[in-house]
């Protein structure tokens, strides 16, 4: 078997057993970016020489018997909206083309306490604004399984470098489903975890009471381990919660006799491409098989789900991207004459339309006289849809529902149409609304082989349900895999 | 028709906290430009705040001695607005549900005792400060010191219930004074730790609706909050009887020409955008953390006046110079401790004392000064062991060296002379050297004794108990 097929897990025994060294899987990956990259586009940043050298201390660490643990020595891929201290973070947008952080993230710092080796920084929608990756400074990222399909977003580079084997695992950060969609259409495993379960230190801040960061992997085990090592209280955010991070790990595996599963009616309903809702279904009749009791619950306020979001996330983000002014570090035009020009041109020529069109959104929804129509109105609604969760929890363990109302879309479907766009997203920004855990697994594919992801949500602080779930729904339905260079499944 | 003044004041107090309030850089003044700066309080991309807990604690001691109420549960808020000072583009500030409301400052004027109620107190950052290498207008570019970003500072909003400029500067007086026995801003306008704007607007006296206002900013001393309310009302009033109106605009205090001058009208004015800062949870604080503060709340201003009135039996003019300085009037009462006459202590300390520290420009705690000093001074005075004139050339000696006074006045022999045999004979040879002046004397010219007492004290070297001298010449002196 080739060393990118193989799970965290299985690098973590061959690594100890001497049967492979960090080295040997880091240059595989390296080469396989090398060879494969130019085509999906999922890297903004490869690490080339640094990620050899980090290697060799992780294989020099373990022979000496210093041993960090499950992820020891394993080369990982990192959303671009990560702060890695001296090394390039662009959050996918001109006017971070050339940042260099000072400084690093808690999650980037976590992985290399863990004792990952960086592959580099994958690509993303810009500022994480999008649902294909093509609002990219960089370019489009591709489906690893249709390459003229995009791959989801925003942590769609990182999504289709999992799919693709050009790394063993990657991080990457969910607003309103940035890591479960991309997951779904990939073919990943995604968690996005409760808000406040990971930091979002040094996390380039989009929707800042939204964003929160999680793994994307081949398989939920491998999930698992990653969330274990990113998660806990930070701290330097206030809004990182002092709950202990459980053994996700040991979760994995285990029965699920007597399991409540709850199917929310209002995420079963048109606009689902009906080969969504088939393996969707399939999904919770095996959920059925493996002794879960499913119960139909209601979500009534989940149709306002979509207009809240769009007026929180927003004006978040016109106050976050307020600090892209030109004047400390990034990008500065050329050609001002004043302070105010010095603004205009700056953010004129550094942000892309997405991003501008939610600026204007959020300031928008912010103004003087606006701001209990659209702002206010939208807490008290996000209130609702998180009362709504909470009371489908009194009678259900876990929810399960489509992750995407599609399968993978074309490259630039969507892209002149951003209402349409936006509804890619209906199913997972209700949990992001509510700050509740959510996972995304492949569960079958579409006429076209694309894949098809199921999601499922837990209780606050819950993520190991959603393991738990998920990993016994892998077990009966099989991880999906890593696409082969045509496109095609690989076995593995 | 007379018009009335409706005047409310915004402070932005400086907190003498070590660290800045959402990142733990030093708030040390006057470092190397860009110095005190990290990631966090330089608006780095993806930097969270942390709040400070000092800031807090300090907060309340404000809220507490202003008799205001605590907020359980209050918000932080961003005020968003593009300035290169600002670098989030938004300052967090409190917004919608400040940490205290209510309470209020007394002030004494020439109407007797008067309460002014405060609208709020809330936390905000400092933003920067720009550096130009010319006068503004000239400079081809700015440069930025992000050392005073996120420095904490406390906003204290009066009500609109200041009726006259002297008013205005007995209110800012008052809270800076409480703010320094709180021992949380060190209150000093002309560097900025203490900062005061102004809302002011003119109505027809026993009008109930107020008139427009107008925000005046830029003034950075006591005096000039009075110069810039008075030509401020002034310009206002005589707007309204020209015919004209007063609009709605901030206007700049020019030192220079004193006067106001318009720097922006309410179009022009900003929209904030406040939301609630998603970075910073609720702020709860209970009971029991009130509690902890309230017990360390000294002794403020007014009732520590009060008190010094009633109990050392001083006029209100020295206990308010006493009370100017928690050090000061702590000191007083040290020294009253030791000798009993307060009145004696206390002029000592109005005079001597407080021009040399004025001179020195330092507290009464960072001299060589102790109580026990001017409680010696002054008993050695009303002994009659020295006379007033030798105990203040002996403070002037123990505010040089720290040495004891009784120390100096056996060393140097200041000793009071009391003997009547010998002052007697000093009397007459001054006496017969000077046989003009005892007759104007002896025909009625009682003036002319001092001259005599000023000669018997040079030759004594001011040593001669003046009393003493008094009578030996008037008894030499009688026809």
């Amino acid at each position: 078997m080739e060393l990118h097929h193989l799970t965290l897990e299985d690098l973590a025994e061959y690594l100890r057993k001497k049967e492979v060294t960090s080295r040997e899987i880091t240059e595989h990956y390296l080469s396989r970016i090398d060879a494969h990259d130019e085509e999906i586009n999922s890297y903004v940043t490869v690490l080339n020489d640094e990620a050899i050298r980090r290697a060799d201390e992780m294989d020099a660490a373990l022979s000496r018997g210093e041993d960090r643990g499950p992820l020891h020595g394993v080369p990982i891929g990192l959303k671009d909206i990560f702060c890695t201290g001296g090394i390039l973070t662009t959050c996918g947008s001109r006017i971070l083309s050339n940042f260099v952080p000072p400084y690093d993230s808690t999650v980037y710092r976590k992985l290399s306490d863990a004792g990952t080796v960086l592959l580099g920084k994958q690509n993303m929608d810009e500022f994480a604004m999008g649902s294909s990756t093509e609002t990219s400074y960089f370019g489009a990222a591709r489906n690893p399984w249709d390459r003229g399909r995009i791959p989801g977003g925003s942590s769609g580079g990182s999504a289709a470098a999992v799919a693709s084997g050009l790394c063993a695992a990657a991080v990457g950060t969910d607003t309103g489903g940035s890591i479960r969609q991309p997951a779904s259409l990939c073919g990943a495993v995604g968690v996005k975890p409760t808000y406040g379960r990971v930091s979002r230190f040094g996390m380039i801040a989009f929707a800042s009471s939204l964003d929160q960061a999680g793994p994307i992997t081949k398989t939920v085990k491998d999930a698992a381990i990653l969330l274990e090592a990113i998660a806990g209280y930070d701290p330097k955010d206030s809004t990182s919660v002092d709950v202990g991070v459980p053994p996700y790990r040991e979760w994995c595996g285990r029965d699920l006799s007597g399991t409540r599963v709850g199917i929310p009616k209002e995420y079963f309903v048109g606009g689902i491409q009906p080969e969504v809702d088939r393996e969707v279904r399939n999904a919770i009749a095996a959920l059925e098989r493996l002794g879960c009791e499913i119960v139909e619950v209601s979500l009534p306020h989940t149709d306002y789900a979509l207009a809240c979001y769009y007026i929180v996330a927003p004006a978040e983000a016109s106050s976050n991207l307020a600090r892209y002014d030109g004047v400390r570090y990034g990008y500065r035009s050329e050609g001002y004459s004043d302070l105010i020009g010095m603004y205009r041109q700056t953010r004129a020529d550094g942000f892309g339309v997405e991003v501008k069109r939610r600026i204007m959104l959020g300031t928008y929804a912010l103004s003087a006289g606006y701001y209990d129509a659209f702002y206010g109105k939208a807490l008290r609604v996000r209130t609702l849809i998180k009362r709504d969760f909470l009371e489908a929890f009194n009678a259900v363990d876990v929810l399960v529902t489509p992750t995407s109302p599609t399968t993978a879309f074309r490259l630039g479907e969507k892209t002149e149409d951003p209402l349409t766009m936006y509804l890619s997203d209906v199913f997972t920004i209700p949990t992001n609304l509510a700050g509740l855990p959510g996972i995304s697994l492949p569960c079958g594919r579409d006429e076209e082989s694309l894949p098809v992801g199921v999601q499922i949500i837990g209780k606050h602080f819950r993520e190991e349900d959603l393991i738990k779930v998920a990993s016994a729904l892998e077990s009966v339905l099989g991880a999906f895999g890593v696409a082969g260079e045509s496109g095609a499944r690989e076995e593995s | 028709m007379e018009f009335e003044a409706v005047i409310g004041l915004e402070v932005h107090a400086q907190l003498k906290t070590d660290s800045k309030i959402f990142c733990a850089c030093s708030t040390a003044f006057g470092r190397q430009a860009n110095s005190n700066t990290c990631p966090v309080c330089t608006g780095m991309p993806g930097v969270l705040p942390v709040l400070n807990r000092k800031v807090v604690d300090f907060a309340l001691k404000a809220a507490l001695a202003t008799g205001s109420t605590v907020r359980r549960e209050s918000i932080f808020a961003r005020k968003n607005y593009f300035y290169p000072d600002l670098p989030k583009g938004y300052q967090i500030s409190q917004y919608e549900l400040p940490i205290a409301e209510g309470g209020f400052v007394e002030i004494d004027t020439k109407g007797g005792r008067k309460r002014i109620n405060l609208t709020r107190i809330h936390m905000e950052e400092d933003a920067g400060k720009l550096l130009h290498e010319a006068e503004f207008e000239q400079s081809h570019f700015s440069l930025v010191d992000f050392n005073r970003t996120a420095v904490p500072l406390l906003e204290i909003v009066s009500e609109p219930e200041i009726r006259s400029p002297e008013e205005g500067g007995a209110y800012l007086r008052m809270l800076r004074d409480i703010l320094v026995y709180l021992d949380i801003c060190d209150g000093n306008m002309e560097e900025g730790s203490f900062r005061c704007d102004a809302n002011v607007s003119v109505r027809p006296r026993g009008q109930s609706a107020f008139g427009t206002k107008t925000e005046l900013k830029n003034m950075n001393s006591f005096r000039n909050v009075e110069k810039a309310l008075e030509y401020e009302i002034g310009r206002q009033i005589g707007a309204i009887e020209e015919g004209g109106q007063v609009i709605q605009e901030t206007r700049l205090w020019d030192v220079a020409a004193e006067k106001t001058v318009s720097m922006r009208t309410k179009e022009e004015a900003h929209d904030y955008r406040y939301f609630p800062d998603p970075d910073l949870v609720p702020l709860e604080i209970d009971e029991g953390w009130i509690e902890k503060i309230r017990e360390s709340i000294p002794e403020l201003p007014l009732a520590k006046r009060d008190r010094f009135q009633r109990e050392y039996n001083i006029p209100a003019y020295d206990s308010e110079v006493l009370c100017q300085s928690r050090a000061l009037a702590d000191f007083f009462e040290a020294a009253v401790a030791v000798h009993g006459n307060a009145k004696a202590i206390s002029n000592l300390l109005m005079t001597e004392v407080l021009r040399e520290l004025n001179k020195d420009r330092v507290d009464i705690t960072e001299t060589k000064l102790t109580p026990s000093h001017i409680a010696g001074i002054v008993k050695a005075t009303d002994e009659g062991v020295i006379s007033g004139k030798i105990g203040k050339e002996i403070f002037q000696i123990v505010y040089q060296t720290g040495d004891d006074p009784v120390k100096i006045i056996e060393e140097k022999g200041l000793r009071q002379v009391s003997d009547e045999a010998a002052i007697e004979k000093i009397a007459q040879k001054v006496i017969d050297a000077h046989p003009g002046e005892a007759t104007t004397y002896r025909e009625g010219k009682k003036g002319v004794l001092g001259f005599f007492v000023g000669q018997v004290m040079r030759e004594t070297k001011g040593k001669a108990n003046p009393a003493l001298v008094n009578e030996i010449l008037k008894r030499l002196l009688e026809p």
